[in-house]
């Protein structure tokens, strides 16, 4: 389908001979948000490795549009345009934020040992365009005053958002957020969720993987749900809160039921 | 007074030409964080190559093609980064200990295999007969030794100069994003391996260069001058320097070569004479101390990388 931007087609990755993802079809609509919940082991970290080249799938396929990306490495993904952030983040600690963020862009002419040498023009002119667009997104989530400090001195949250401005550098066209607001004060929760709905206004798709059942629940639709590694629902908010099965199981069964 | 310039002189050569070695360590570990645990191979691989390139013919071994000295410095380093190219290719799935394991064990095959191959290298006898370019011309050999101190500290202000250009542009900022976290810098498009394996073979081609000025200077390349301990020493100077940091580099290399001098004199001086055969011991006793020590209490080194905050251009206004 035109409108689905990433499709799964019984994509299964196994550990051995257990099955940590098992068959799961899935088709992502362009520009939606989407939330991938599930008990701890159902298999979403999982997933979100093998959509994204870091585990290669034992079988099935991943399409990105058309194009078919089973089994291709990370850093081919980010160049399609396929991003992530990671659960446990992981900044570049003895890098200012601003060089985190400036790393982004692909085919930089000053990453070559002779560009950077002998091309000084070309690369001054992309390290000004860099910096500009890295500091419009380091203001964008909120950072733009701690460019300068190192990453590693970051508190949990900001890092969080760094790691969304770094995805952001690139041309993603689809980004895969793992537990974004996992660990984060509810401030910069706030501002995690304001940046993510903005970018999907701008035609941002995201897939969330997320347990906080308040940010799943009001910003995210679809909704889909893993449990053993097999996908066990899909559907929105309200379909979500009806289904009894997956309240019980996932959500905690309600007190006054 | 002649004794001691020129003694002088003998030292800041010696120590420029560590500090060579120690640059390009620096750009493995320091920067990209890459354990090379065999920088005696490549500073062999550039030595061997320079003498067999650039020396007079022998008769019983490979060599004497009396190639124009640079070169034959250049095809040293040619060869180191050869060498190192295909251990990179080899130890490329590697990390830290077991990339250090490895690579330690490439150094001393690499100098067993000269020990041991008559015909390539001249074996455990080494290569005698360089002719040290400009030596015939310039004649006197206090003059030479100074021409060849100013040839020594230009190359090591020119690798110095490359190296800062070199880590202050995105290449720079690719290397220490790869030593911060590769998965990272995979999943923001970068290719680890490429990165890595580019960052081992350039370190190695500038230790193939300390390596061919070293043959240059002493006119003579043996396995003795390849040892593990070499190695070592070569290490000890970038963890007193501070990996990370070029200028610190080329502190610890100085440093640690004043320190290993000194003490070699010390030793030979104030020893008693039954224990001097044993005394030499000691120096490399005293070597581990610092590192020991450093590691403690100091473990960014004498001067710690500084955080890069802005590369070429200025600073966008905000």
């Amino acid at each position: 389908m035109a409108s689905d931007i990433l499709t799964t087609r019984d994509l299964t990755t196994k550990f051995g001979s257990f099955c940590a993802v098992d068959s799961v079809s899935l088709s992502l609509r362009k520009g939606s948000i989407t939330g991938l919940i599930g008990p701890n082991g159902a298999g979403k970290s999982t997933l979100f490795n093998t959509l994204t080249g870091t585990l290669k799938p034992t079988s099935g396929q991943v399409f990105l549009g058309d194009a078919d990306i089973s089994g291709l490495s990370p850093d081919r993904l980010f160049k399609k345009g396929l991003v992530r952030t990671f659960q446990i983040p992981r900044p570049f600690a003895r890098m200012s934020v601003l060089e985190n963020v400036m790393l982004s862009p692909a085919q930089q002419t000053g990453e070559k040992i002779f560009g950077s040498i002998f091309r000084p023009d070309i690369v001054r002119r992309q390290e000004q365009e860099y910096r500009t667009k890295a500091l419009e997104i380091l203001d964008f989530v909120t950072l733009d005053k701690l460019a300068d400090q190192a990453a590693g001195e970051l508190s949990g949250g900001q890092t969080k958002l760094l790691e969304l401005a770094r995805v952001l550098m690139g041309d993603a066209s689809i980004i895969l957020l793992d537990e974004p607001a996992a660990g984060v004060n509810p401030v910069l929760t706030q501002i995690l969720i304001e940046r993510i709905e903005e970018l999907n206004r701008r035609g941002m798709t995201f897939l969330i993987i997320e347990h906080n059942m308040d940010f799943i629940m009001s910003h995210c639709d679809p909704i889909i749900a893993m449990a053993q590694g097999q996908l066990v629902f899909q559907g929105t908010a309200e379909e979500a809160q009806a289904n009894k099965t997956l309240l019980d199981a996932y959500l905690g069964a309600p007190v006054n039921a | 007074m002649i004794g001691v310039i020129s003694y002088l002189i003998f030292f800041v050569t010696v120590a420029s030409i560590l500090s060579i070695a120690v640059l390009g360590l620096n750009l493995q570990w320091g920067n990209t964080g890459l354990f090379n645990g065999g920088v005696a191979a490549f500073i062999g691989a550039g030595a061997y190559g320079l003498v067999i390139l650039g020396g007079t013919a022998q008769p019983d071994h490979l060599g004497g093609y009396g190639l124009f000295y640079p070169l034959a410095l250049l095809g040293g380093m040619i060869v180191a980064g050869i060498l190192a190219w295909l251990v990179g290719i080899l130890t490329m799935r590697l990390r830290h200990d077991y990339l250090a394991i490895a690579t330690f064990g490439v150094a001393v095959a690499f100098e067993n295999f000269m020990r041991n191959s008559d015909k390539i290298s001249g074996g455990a006898k080494g290569i005698r007969g360089f002719e040290r370019p400009f030596e015939a011309f310039i004649g006197d050999p206090f003059y030479f030794s100074i021409g060849f101190f100013i040839f020594a500290m230009t190359m090591l202000v020119l690798v110095y100069i490359f190296l800062e250009k070199l880590i202050r542009s995105p290449f720079g900022r690719l290397l220490r994003a790869i030593r911060e976290d590769e998965t990272a810098a995979q999943s923001l498009g970068k290719n680890p391996g490429s990165i890595r394996l580019k960052a081992f073979v350039a370190g190695s081609m500038i230790m193939g260069l300390a390596g061919g000025l070293y043959a240059t200077f002493y006119a003579f390349i043996s396995p003795q001058d390849i040892l593990p301990t070499l190695t070592f020493q070569i290490w000890a100077m970038l963890i007193v320097g501070g990996a990370g940091n070029n200028k610190g580099a080329i502190a610890g290399a100085f440093l640690i070569w004043g320190v290993w001098t000194l003490s070699g004199w010390g030793l030979s001086r104030f020893a008693p004479l039954e224990a001097q055969l044993y005394a030499g011991t000691i120096q490399y006793i005293l070597i581990g101390v610092i590192i020991v020590g450093m590691l403690l209490w100091r473990p960014q080194g004498l001067f710690p990388e500084k955080l890069v905050v802005s590369q070429t251009g200025d600073r966008a206004q905000s």
